[in-house]
């Protein structure tokens, strides 16, 4: 949900991501802007890790549509983070096909692995991890995919995420 | 072995390039197209009896043919790439492995559609294919098969790629459209339908991926010879997904009326079932179809041997039939837990209801409430006729298929195995239930031996 909570950052968008906005809208017909937004919001979402509230209005204002609009799109659709996330988020399939090949044992090595519950951070601010529903891989499973480049990790076995998770580590010294 | 005509050239090295892929033949249909009438590309189309790949296969010359054309009104084709099917994984196969063979489609369907501008769109989570229809797109363009006067023809095309946010509900023609539109994925009421009232109003053709990709080898062949391939009226070939418990899953082209036995079990598919173990049930088309005992899957109930295609997987009806649907087909060892599955798909559908309408919304969360229970020992013997009563008052009863989607799992899982419900009912517990779904309970009488 919506963080009204608190405060949140104002955010500033820099010209090399407004020029990106600027071609994703040049695909539709004129006064059709909107339909950029959900390519934007992902754009958003890679820039700054999730997409918060001053992010949604600024999105709003460059789009020429209400705020509300963007918070109506943004609550539906579940790739979009409305809360801060850790720097990896690993989104394993919790569908059919890849808990037939053993998806729940990979959740539950990986809640025991980074000793945090499903959407919690870890202390280090790196991981976080949840289950997502069929990520359309079913005949390589399990599988778990990170943002924002949503690259795929197929047929996993605790040691290949314990080694997945000691490369994230030291990608993110570096 | 069955005649390749999508993935004949799969294994190319270097086939997602334009220049490797146009070395195999590849861009020949835009060729041969542009020099035909709309018209006649349609015909071909209708010739070919091409039914829709995405799963309710509906004939797509037909489907085309819909579309309205009214002067000075924009036309538009969208290709439903928002492969979120449990069981489905095709359409992220061709686009990764073979990226020109959709573009190709897409060119010569968009030039018999009348559209200049076309759409592909792909749910969110496919980023990296996002990123090779994009090059793709570039090269394509830099030779001149797409943006203007393409190939001095004076056709003019563009084609982009547009990302959803992770909805399976965007699968459902019009809640992409939506979707496209930069709005919720909530399905419209139909009619009017895309092919009056499309993507801004206008009309608009919404393919599946693999749908458009067949289009490439209907021209270059002739609708009559794609025609004699396969059986009846289910002509062609058709991308089969097999995951589960299977010795070798993966995506398979097959030419329709396959014997499902020979798909499970010869070594030039998926090679029997992993571990040696017998095989116990069968989602043939995507988790929305109905699951069938292996007894059914293999023979009707006419004792006929079961082929795959469209009708005759839908032998039988929905008491003793299934659904060729997406070929989504996930095959489920004897140590399968049907119960835990069941619960499986209800939580799918209840997460992605988009909640518009009342039966669905609440419908799904109630279904799952109730399977979760029983699969975690505090069941009641009513359980399954309040299961198949709930699934009745959503079936039909909504304004998108995803209704009767969330409900036939659930009817059909208590028709062909409520013995192994009231198994939960009497025997499940809390630890039996965090076994990771292996089955506690299974019936000799409804397992097959594998050859």
């Amino acid at each position: 949900m919506l963080r009204v909570d608190e405060a949140q950052e104002p955010v500033e968008f820099s010209p090399e991501l407004i020029s990106k906005f600027d071609e994703i809208v040049s695909r539709y017909p004129q006064g059709k802007q909107k339909s950029g937004l959900l390519p934007i919001l992902h754009l958003v979402q890679a820039e700054f890790g999730w997409v918060s509230a001053p992010a949604m209005d600024k999105v709003a204002e460059y789009l020429s549509i209400l705020p509300i609009e963007v918070y109506e799109v943004a609550t539906f659709y579940t790739m979009y983070f409305l809360r801060p996330q850790g720097k990896y988020v690993l989104e394993v399939c919790r569908t059919s096909g890849c808990c037939l090949v053993g998806a729940e044992k990979i959740m539950d090595h990986i809640e025991e692995t980074l000793g945090v519950k499903e959407g919690e951070v870890t202390p280090d601010g790196l991981f976080s991890w949840r289950g997502v529903e069929c990520l359309a891989a079913c005949g390589f499973g399990p599988v778990l995919q990170i943002g924002p480049e949503y690259t795929f990790y197929e047929n996993l076995t605790n040691e290949s995420v314990d080694k997945l998770i000691s490369d994230l580590k030291a990608k993110a010294k570096n | 072995m069955g005649r390749k005509l999508l993935l004949e050239h799969i294994n190319v090295p270097g086939i997602n390039t334009f220049d490797v892929y146009r070395s195999k033949g590849g861009y020949a249909s835009v060729e041969k197209a542009l020099k035909m009438t709309p018209e006649e590309i349609v015909e071909e189309v209708k010739k070919s009896g091409l039914r829709g790949r995405g799963g309710a296969g509906f004939p797509t010359g037909m489907k085309w043919s819909f579309l309205a054309k009214p002067e000075g009104v924009p036309r538009y084709l969208v290709c439903n790439g928002d492969e979120s099917e449990p069981g489905t994984f095709k359409d992220r196969y061709l686009m990764t492995y073979i990226p020109h063979l959709l573009i190709e489609g897409m060119i010569v369907s968009s030039f018999a559609l009348g559209a200049n501008t076309s759409y592909i769109y792909l749910r969110g989570e496919m980023m990296p294919q996002v990123r090779i229809l994009e090059r793709a797109i570039a090269e394509a363009k830099a030779k001149g098969f797409l943006g203007k006067n393409i190939l001095g023809t004076g056709y003019d095309l563009e084609l982009y790629v547009q990302p959803g946010g992770g909805a399976y509900i965007c699968g459902e023609e019009t809640a992409l459209l939506e979707s496209l539109e930069g709005k919720r994925g909530n399905p419209r009421i139909k009619p009017p339908f895309p092919a009056i009232a499309g993507l801004y109003g206008c009309p608009t053709v919404v393919n599946n991926v693999e749908s458009i990709a067949a289009v490439v080898p209907i021209i270059n062949e002739g609708g009559d010879e794609y025609a004699k391939i396969g059986i009846g009226r289910s002509t062609g070939t058709k991308l089969i997904s097999a995951g589960g418990n299977l010795k070798k899953p993966g995506v398979y082209e097959i030419e329709l009326g396959l014997p499902v036995e020979e798909f499970i079990y010869s070594d030039e598919y998926c090679g029997g079932i992993a571990n040696g173990k017998r095989l116990k049930a069968v989602v043939a088309g995507g988790s929305s179809v109905p699951i069938l005992p292996a007894n059914l899957i293999l023979k009707t109930i006419n004792n006929e041997a079961r082929l795959m295609s469209y009708e005759s997987l839908s032998d039988g009806g929905f008491v003793s039939g299934t659904m060729l649907g997406s070929g989504g087909f996930i095959a489920y060892d004897e140590d399968a837990c049907i119960v835990r599955n069941t619960w499986n798909f209800a939580r799918f559908y209840h997460h992605e209801s988009c909640g518009q309408c009342s039966p669905c919304r609440e419908g799904t969360g109630w279904m799952e409430k109730v399977l979760h229970r029983l699969e975690y020992g505090h069941g009641k013997m009513s359980d399954m006729d309040l299961l198949v009563d709930v699934s009745k008052k959503i079936e039909g009863n909504t304004i998108c298929p995803l209704g009767d989607a969330a409900a036939w799992p659930v009817a059909s899982a208590i028709r062909h195995f409520r013995d192994e419900f009231e198994w939960h009912v009497t025997n499940a517990s809390e630890a039996t239930s965090r076994n990771y779904g292996i089955a506690h309970y299974a019936d000799p009488l409804k397992i097959v031996e594998t050859a």
